[in-house]
């Protein structure tokens, strides 16, 4: 799914990356405010919809090379954090919806889940 | 690469919001040399995991990067306060981290696991009262032309 049809989806702002709304396309979601678990958890090409804004979010998204993070709940991150997805061209939206809303709507729409190995 | 290449980095003690940094560096050193980058996702996260735990748990120390054509191997060492039950430090969801690194998501039960899990191999050594030291291992698997 194509980050310009999740930016409709979720009448979110783009705070990073507009011109690579239509290029970046990701293949699942992944919501989560819990780090450990994303580490643990998220698959390659995956969205990733938070609460939390530090920068750590952005270093673990980097990691994992996740292309974009949609910030849920109307939060926004700090400039440090926008200044590091810049570098990365990694594109960044927020939306006021809930982590809830948000999720429901993409899954409605075609974005698939990861799977959670049984342990 | 006939010799392997080696690096150094040293991770600081509660630079909470730097944490990521030698890891990241390691990520473009892996992008440099050309590996396939399913070995380069997981070296980052196990290099990300073994980094956060030298800074919430070690009191900072140092990482080392080796990588052969074969393989990369990823090593963290401290001079912390050891872990006294590695069995236990290896189940998900056993954590002594900080509440404030709680807060911030982090510190779940889930790194050393999740180092496991991204490894091909996993030495973890620890003594009370003098420190840690892990060593990971990833397989480089290389895909045969024609």
């Amino acid at each position: 799914m194509k980050l310009s049809e999740i930016r409709s989806l979720l009448q979110a702002d783009v705070l990073v990356g507009e011109e690579a709304l239509d290029t970046t396309e990701v293949e699942k979601g992944y919501a989560s405010d819990l780090m450990s678990d994303v580490l643990a958890f998220a698959s390659p090409a995956v969205l990733l919809l938070t609460g939390l804004t530090h920068v750590q979010i952005f270093r673990t998204a980097q990691m994992l090379d996740i292309p974009s993070i949609v910030f849920v709940r109307g939060k926004t991150p700090g400039e440090d954090l926008l200044q590091l997805a810049r570098g990365a061209k990694m594109p960044i939206l927020a939306t006021c919806m809930s982590m809830f809303e948000a999720s429901g709507r993409l899954y409605g729409a075609g974005l698939a889940a990861c799977n959670i190995p049984r342990r | 690469m006939a010799s392997p290449y080696l690096e150094n980095f040293v991770v600081d003690e509660n630079e909470l919001f730097s944490i990521g940094e030698a890891a990241a560096q390691i990520k473009a050193i892996l992008k440099m040399l050309g590996i396939p980058s399913d070995v380069i996702r997981r070296a980052s996260i196990v290099a990300y995991e073994a980094e956060m735990n030298l800074v919430i748990h070690g009191g900072g120390g140092r990482m080392e990067l080796e990588v052969r054509p074969e393989r990369v191997k990823i090593s963290a060492l401290d001079a912390g306060p050891g872990i006294p039950d590695i069995e236990k430090a290896m189940m998900e969801g056993f954590s002594t981290a900080s509440e404030k690194i709680r807060e911030m998501g982090f510190g779940a039960g889930m790194g050393l696991p999740n180092i496991k899990r991204n490894s091909d191999s996993l030495e973890l050594l620890s003594e009370v009262g003098k420190g840690t030291t892990l060593r990971a291992e990833i397989l480089v698997k290389q895909e045969r032309e024609g």
